[in-house]
């Protein structure tokens, strides 16, 4: 009976456990916790509101979803647009009013109807061989052309830096053209899609390509880690579309969730992280470029040079996502 | 027979199995929902790729396990030569091997970044790529390898006992009719072990199928990736509900088939295997092959990859040991006692009632709850979050009724949905294990209890309890090995924020850093190896 007894008391301990107790404020992230950790610990410091943090790389807009009205959640983090439209497509955020974001975020950067926000752009750069290719000029539709046959490695189509990229890429010059770009792409491939952005760079290193696409933090990352330093000195960043419409940028972002508990504190959070403090903070940790254009990006993030970005909204990418999606199953990009 | 047997007994029995049966139905009735055409997109582009890929990797996977488990287990069985006592045990140790690990580390060793294509690359001066064919390591091939090397044990575990079991007499009998050793190996003892293997094949096939994180990591799109792909890339819940049913088609055409197959097949022998002095003694050459066979496979199986998780958690060690470790370890380890503590209670009172049971009908309820086992983690996650949510909002509906706060989200947001799941998978095993240690209970101990006026209760708890002590805790060990690796339930239906080492290895694995996470990976596949050195110890004892 002991036995039972225990399993009963460790039963109950375990739904106890999932129930949430105070009115701290909930942020579920797509971004991993140790990027934001710093920055709400001074969050809290300042303002004594205690900040939860739950890191999930996948389906939490799914979860919300399916938590609803009961969803513990009050703020989302993106690490990148898609999944910010994501949660505006299935009515899961609330639009916010503040004077201080408005400030802080260029409108290109945030929804028009304030559903979301971005918090830090990424470029999606194209790293090139210092050895084989040196420094290029060069554009993202150039991945297809027959130059680079057999020399260019990419993570997994369907990650949504692509998907986002291949949006994009509709965007300017419509679905034909970019499923032809798509299907010319896939064909110089040296190697079916798979590992992450640093994975690319590293082949490249080591000679099965010449040219692989990433974002330029992963640079800055891979200068930091003693193993990796080779691999990231092995290449050249270039910022691709120089000459014309700009480099693709992505945003990593934020948005109030529908029924947040508690809406005026997160209100707090979000204006707090538009705050220059918090923008040097994502600046310094991952090297990511702030969307507040009274913050400078980091000494090494500058030192990679000035680039032109791409004029296109973000929320004019969020139109092409699905298509983008479809178009990387036509053309069997991954397989 | 005729006992005190109340109905509530029988009744609790199926009301246990509709719920553990809730989640199958749950999903069938979730893939009739509309999905914006995201099914027919999928099935007009991809989808056969992903049927074919799942198929041809079952089938190689069945047949990579086959040509590597029959010789060893033949071997192991009849034949004797230096280490055959060690090798019999030590031929298992790869089960403990979560595949993605094995997949990892082969892929360090020979990706074209690999110490292996690097050393060639040094001693025949290529320059790159273009200058000599390796084959890819992450491939189809090169995961159909990884698995078969991981789930060859299920079918040489179940090969050698039916070797083992193969009477002598008959053996001697082929031998005298003029049958050479080969011969009466093809047509004597390969055909009795048949449903043997054929169950084993069936197991492998099952595990291939449930496979997510070698696929995912290999790049090879699968039914399994798809079904995860679809719920959280399309954002389509119903279109990977419509693909797991594809899924789970095949899986039960795989059992439906193996039972078909030995429908017809009697076996009778007497049970009285073969003694020491009718093994084979192996010389000279002979000898070498055998031994050789047997470490080389141990070696790939098992100690290469073991010995590079050692190395990589020594040369992390620091990063790696730390308070997060602890919870995760620790959060593995509850989640694994429970599931293992509720599948032998459950397991214990639907095994009771059929036994009691006078009615041949109420071994439905045992039947439908082992059918858990076929559904993989990722259509099992669909299946078990849908009802469970219903539930959940039921749940805060009645307290909004009273005009009370209602508790939140007590099932999907605890670590209730992930226990639910983890019981539904792998109740099969208790059941199997306890049903197994009751036929070696004579029925005239019941009849004994009831001629002294012993309530059921009493039979259970005083009569049985104490006779199945054996069966019960093999299956719990069982359980809380399978409740350890299975990642793919963990991942989707775990608490937002919550790790267990399982989870956590693979967050690694797919972030191509499984160094920091060696240390965790060790502790799975220690902590897999108990049950098995007990599995193997039981058996032996029966031999």
């Amino acid at each position: 009976m002991k036995l039972l007894k225990s399993i009963a008391i460790l039963g109950l301990a375990s739904i106890a456990g999932g129930v949430n107790a105070a009115d701290n404020l909930t942020v579920y992230s797509y971004r991993q916790a140790f990027l934001i950790d710093p920055i709400l610990e001074k969050f809290t410091q300042d303002t004594g509101i205690k900040v939860d943090v739950v890191f999930s790389k996948n389906g939490i807009a799914e979860r919300i979803q399916r938590e609803g009205k009961l969803s513990p959640a009050d703020i989302v983090l993106t690490s990148d647009f898609s999944r910010l439209i994501e949660l505006v497509k299935k009515d899961l955020v609330a639009p916010i009013e503040s004077d201080v974001i408005n400030h802080n975020i260029p409108s290109q950067y945030r929804a028009p109807d304030h559903t979301w926000y971005a918090l830090t752009k990424r470029v999606r750069n194209i790293y090139s061989s210092k050895e084989r290719l040196g420094k290029l000029d060069i554009n993202y539709e150039d991945l297809a052309s027959a130059q680079y046959k057999g020399k260019v490695c990419t993570r997994s189509g369907k990650h949504p830096y692509n998907v986002a990229l291949v949006a994009s890429m509709i965007a300017h010059h419509g679905e034909v053209e970019a499923k032809q770009w798509l299907s010319g792409f896939k064909a110089n491939l040296a190697r079916k899609p798979q590992g992450n952005d640093r994975a690319q760079v590293k082949a490249v290193k080591e000679g099965l390509c010449d040219i692989a696409i990433g974002n330029s933090y992963y640079l800055g990352k891979m200068l930091a880690d003693p193993k990796q330093k080779s691999w990231a000195d092995s290449v050249y960043l270039n910022f691709p579309n120089q000459a014309n419409r700009g480099s693709h940028v992505n945003v990593s972002g934020m948005a109030l969730t529908k029924y947040s508990p508690n809406k005026d504190n997160a209100v707090k959070l979000m204006e707090y992280l538009t705050s220059p403090i918090a923008q040097q903070a994502y600046a310094e940790v991952n090297f990511e470029y702030p969307v507040n254009p009274q913050v400078k990006p980091s000494s090494l993030v500058a030192s990679w040079g000035e680039y032109k970005a791409d004029a296109l909204p973000i929320y004019k990418l969020a139109e092409y996502h699905q298509a983008a999606m479809k178009l990387l199953d036509e053309v069997k990009f991954d397989l | 027979m005729i006992l005190g047997l109340t109905r509530s007994w029988t009744l609790a029995g199926y009301i246990v199995a509709a719920i553990l049966i809730l989640p199958l139905l749950a999903l069938l009735v979730q893939a009739t929902m509309p999905d914006e055409a995201v099914f027919s997109h999928l099935y007009d582009t991809v989808l056969p790729t992903y049927i074919y890929n799942s198929l041809i990797l079952m089938l190689l996977v069945c047949v990579g396990s086959l040509l590597i488990a029959i010789p060893a287990a033949w071997l192991i069985a009849r034949c004797d030569f230096p280490g055959r006592k060690y090798f019999q045990w030590l031929l298992l140790l790869p089960l403990a091997m979560p595949a993605y690990i094995v997949a990892y580390v082969y892929t360090d060793l020979f990706d074209y970044a690999g110490i292996v294509q690097r050393t060639l690359r040094m001693l025949f001066e290529w320059q790159g790529p273009h200058d000599y064919y390796f084959p890819q390591v992450r491939s189809l091939g090169g995961a159909a390898i990884m698995l078969s090397l991981v789930l060859f044990p299920y079918i040489y575990l179940l090969a050698r006992t039916a070797f083992m079991e193969q009477s002598s007499s008959l053996l001697h009998a082929s031998r005298v009719m003029g049958c050479g050793s080969w011969r009466s190996f093809w047509r004597l003892s390969l055909p009795m072990a048949r449903p043997a293997l054929a169950v084993g094949v069936a197991l492998v096939a099952m595990e291939t199928a449930a496979d997510f994180a070698t696929v995912d990591y290999f790049a090879v799109p699968t039914l399994t990736t798809a079904v995860y792909d679809t719920w959280l890339g399309y954002g389509s819940l119903a279109a990977a509900a419509k693909l797991s049913t594809i899924m789970l088609l095949v899986i039960f055409a795989i059992v439906g088939f193996e039972r078909f197959a030995r429908r017809k097949q009697k076996l009778f022998q007497k049970q009285t295997g073969i003694d020491e002095s009718d093994r084979h003694v192996l010389n000279g050459s002979k000898m070498l092959v055998a031994t050789a066979y047997c470490s080389v496979l141990l070696l790939l199986a098992f100690v290469l990859p073991f010995v590079i998780l050692c190395q990589y958690a020594v040369d992390y060690f620091a990063q790696s040991w730390s308070a997060k470790f602890f919870e995760y370890s620790l959060n593995s380890l509850y989640i694994s006692a429970l599931v293992s503590a509720l599948c032998v209670t459950i397991s214990l009172g639907l095994v009771f009632v059929r036994r009691v049971s006078p009615r041949r009908m109420d071994t439905v309820p045992s039947r439908l709850a082992s059918t858990g086992y076929a559904i993989p983690g990722t259509v099992l996650a669909i299946g078990v979050l849908v009802p469970l949510t219903y539930l959940d909002f039921g749940i805060n509906d009645i307290y909004a009724y009273f005009d009370q706060k209602g508790p939140g989200l007590v099932l999907t947001g605890s670590v209730c949905a992930l226990v639910f799941a983890f019981c539904v998978r792998f109740i099969a095993i208790t059941i199997g294990s306890i049903e197994n240690s009751y036929k070696q209970i004579s029925p005239s101990l019941d009849m004994a209890s009831i001629t002294m006026k012993q309530t059921p209760t009493n039979l259970l708890w005083r009569v049985h309890l104490p006779l199945l002590n054996k069966g019960i805790f093999a299956g719990a060990l069982l359980v809380f090995i399978e409740s350890m690796k299975e990642l793919p339930a963990a991942l989707l239906l775990r608490p937002i924020g919550f790790e267990n080492l399982a989870t956590h290895v693979y967050q690694y694995v797919s972030d191509e850093q499984l160094e920091l996470g060696a240390l965790s990976a060790i502790v799975i596949v220690l902590v897999g190896l108990i049950p098995l050195i007990y599995l193997n110890r039981s058996l032996e004892q029966k031999n």
